[in-house]
């Protein structure tokens, strides 16, 4: 194989998604970083170009890159969350680019649900205002690991390094005040590109990384859960052939931990302990899995398991509740039934609940907790308590993205009403 | 820790497996939409990977709009046979027959759209409640906006404003009688990825995707095979050139492109200095700016 292509087979993936509001320039910068690390085609280019010069724009409008639906482009705005892909040689990128508009909550929570990292856009000549508080605070209730403020129009306040530095002291105020760990600033110019993909000519008291670098060099092995091993059962294997008449493998994805053959293991909810025989798939047995790889388990006892159980750590198990205290977003226009029946959705888990009590809401501009006001409606989170018909196998969101989170479905409709982290 | 790494194409692979055995496990009648073209081909290799040792636990379902590349079709038929595959065909001529459909007229006529018809009936009648595609996001505009788990209604349309959302990798398969979802296990894959997969796990595909001699003729820009289901224009004429197809779909609308590319390795460095998208060879969406969007919305793949 030549160079070149084995190069592409040794890439990484991270997952971001980006936060700003309406004209911070968001959908610029997607342009940007799309067309200068050359992700976009041709006949894309002129595709854009064709609809630019049709709304009578002056220049080619980036943002129409990302805005896919006839509504959007008739109105020029962001409906739903858009998926967009670019690679470097060192990693291939996915971005769940996300509306602004405040009644879009529920979009930016799904974009952030499975981010490595934030993308944070605030307007140089406006500074941290209402929408950076509320973004950032998603950003950290969804535990994406690493938050990178793009300060952004840097061009329109004369490339100031007291404007930039400014921004970065009154930022860092309100990562405090939430706890995010991890956070960097760059300034950039998303129309004209400086520190995007190339550094900017225009900023040389600026000598940390450009974007695109930044992206491409942060460590994100380390942000999955390898302490805990947890091991949702999604399927079971039993062939129907003579070759394979005894085998009965439970197929899945590893939530967190890491599993080796002999691994003491116990089966929930019946609590029975056994060993981990062999980690089988297509392509031969593994001598270790770890998250996020789809594997089957071959246990060495012939117990009863299947989907909706949950595989974990003989000395090392996830809390058996039925009583659950979470943060949810609610993302329907329904509002929340008080003492409301939803069904839960939790790993393979699936459980009727009932919502037992709001304990408060969270004014997400201002991060004031709200406890007079039990209405749960559509964007608004919350801090709830709920009863499940049966045992959940949960660890908290802080500790485990997958065995912390769930969705509520409403018996009624079907639809997915909320996003939950538990407690 | 570096033992825990995992490269793009295995994370890619284990969400794809992921996606596929949870339909497995949530619906009761699902099908697998299989065209021959390589997206399909990988969807189906992720399959198998998904249940192994058991063999894939649905059957594979191909909408026949009767204007194939007969290599396509034999590759097909190899592949069912090699790996014991059960393979539901579903052919447009029947919709027309039966007068469902109105085949169009004129030099650009397709089939392409009279699937949508052929399809949502096959879904009826076999009462299939989820029909996996390999869709990828990465392909056109419209599909940029899709779910993994898409709720389709009893008419099979799609509505992309009050889609559920999606978080996590929670899906939430559950509909009414009647409704269906189409679920598309390999959304995140780029071109690139599908590609470089195909030579990571050796995959075979229909040759026609390598390079080869070819009668060709030129319509807006694409090259066109010569075949007894595209009528040519008097001012049309009949080319031999070196080419290979980029995508396999309806052979009335998918153009060739020009190419020496003869190995897995000159595929991926030749999609890698492309300048355009592999949609740009399709005649199909070249119809309007909306042309994907409207067709999804009416139950298209």
């Amino acid at each position: 194989m030549s160079d070149k292509t084995s190069g592409y087979l040794d890439m990484e993936l991270l997952r971001f998604t980006t936060a700003g509001s309406v004209d911070d320039g968001k959908s610029t910068l997607i342009g940007r970083l799309l067309y200068d690390s050359k992700a976009i085609f041709e006949d894309q280019m002129e595709a854009i170009e064709i609809s630019s010069q049709k709304r009578g724009d002056e220049e080619v409008d980036l943002a129409l890159l990302t805005d896919g639906l006839r509504a959007e482009r008739e109105q020029g705005i962001t409906i739903d969350v858009a998926y967009r892909y670019f690679a470097t040689p060192k990693r291939k990128f996915i971005i769940a680019d996300t509306p602004g508009h405040i009644q879009y909550t529920r979009n930016m929570v799904t974009g952030a649900s499975t981010a490595n990292a934030a993308l944070i856009l605030v307007d140089s000549r406006n500074g941290v205002i209402e929408q950076t508080l509320r973004h950032s605070y998603i950003a950290n209730l969804l535990q994406i690991p690493h938050i990178i403020v793009c300060i952004n129009k840097m061009d329109l306040v004369d490339y100031s390094e007291e404007t930039y530095n400014k921004i970065k002291e009154d930022y860092k105020k309100v990562a405090e005040k939430l706890n995010i760990e991890d956070v960097r600033f760059i300034p950039i110019s998303a129309k004209f590109g400086d520190n995007v993909v190339d550094a900017s000519e225009n900023m040389d008291w600026y000598q940390g990384a450009t974007l695109l670098n930044l992206l491409e060099t942060i460590e994100i092995v380390d942000d999955r859960n390898h302490q805990d091993a947890r091991f949702p059962v999604q399927y079971v294997i039993r062939p129907q052939s003579d070759e394979y008449h005894d085998y009965r493998g439970y197929a899945g994805r590893v939530a967190s931990g890491v599993f080796r053959p002999g691994d003491k293991v116990k089966v929930l909810p019946s609590g029975l302990e056994t060993t981990v025989k062999s980690i089988d798939t297509f392509d031969g047995e593994l001598d270790m899995a770890f998250p996020p790889q789809s594997v089957t388990l071959n246990l060495a006892d012939d117990i009863d398991v299947s989907r909706g159980d949950m595989i974990v750590s003989a000395e090392n198990a996830p809390k058996v509740e039925q009583e659950v205290e979470a943060m949810i977003c609610w993302m329907n226009e329904r509002a929340m039934m008080p003492r409301g029946k939803y069904t839960i959705k939790h790993t393979s888990n699936e459980a009727r609940c009932m919502v037992r009590d709001v304990k408060f809401k969270v004014n997400v501009n201002t991060l004031e907790e709200v406890t007079d006001d039990k209405q749960v409606g559509l964007n608004d989170i919350a801090c709830i308590t709920f009863k499940s018909a049966k045992p959940l196998f949960v660890d908290s969101y802080k500790e485990n993205r997958i065995t912390g989170s769930f969705i509520m479905i409403d018996e009624g409709t079907n639809e997915t009403v909320a996003a939950g982290m538990i407690l | 820790m570096k033992e825990y790494n995992i490269n793009h194409l295995r994370e890619l692979e284990a969400e794809s497996i992921f996606v596929i055995r949870e339909v497995a496990a949530q619906f009761e009648n699902p099908v697998m939409l299989f065209s021959g073209g390589k997206d399909s081909i990988v969807m189906f290799h992720l399959a198998r990977k998904a249940f192994a040792p058991a063999k894939v636990p649905f059957a594979l379902m191909h909408i026949d709009t009767g204007h194939n590349f007969p290599e396509t079709i034999q590759f097909r038929d190899e592949l069912m046979d090699e790996t014991g595959t059960r393979l539901i065909v579903r052919y447009v001529q029947d919709s027309i027959d039966q007068g469902k459909v109105v085949e169009e007229t004129g030099f650009d006529a397709s089939r392409n759209k009279l699937q949508t018809v052929t399809l949502l009936d096959g879904i009826e009648d076999l009462q299939v409640d989820c029909a996996m595609g390999g869709g990828r996001r990465d392909e056109e505009k419209a599909r940029a906006k899709e779910r993994f788990f898409s709720h389709r209604d009893e008419f099979g349309q799609w509505d992309p404003k009050n889609q559920r959302p999606e978080l996590w990798n929670l899906f939430n398969g559950k509909k009414h009688m009647g409704e269906h979802f189409r679920v598309f296990p390999i959304s995140n894959w780029t071109e690139m990825d599908v590609w470089q997969y195909i030579y990571l796990e050796n995959i075979k595909i229909p040759n026609i995707y390598f390079s080869h001699e070819r009668d060709v003729f030129v319509r807006n820009g694409n090259l066109l095979s010569v075949s007894d289901f595209i009528p040519m224009r008097d001012t049309e004429t009949v080319e031999k050139r070196i080419v290979r197809f980029r995508t396999i779909g309806d052979a009335t609308c998918t153009g060739a492109v020009e190419s020496e590319a003869n190995s897995l390795e000159d595929i991926i460095e030749e999609v890698a200095a492309s300048r355009t998208t592999e949609r740009g060879t399709r005649h199909d969406d070249k119809r309007s700016e909306a042309a994907m969007e409207d067709r999804k919305k009416e139950g298209y793949f």
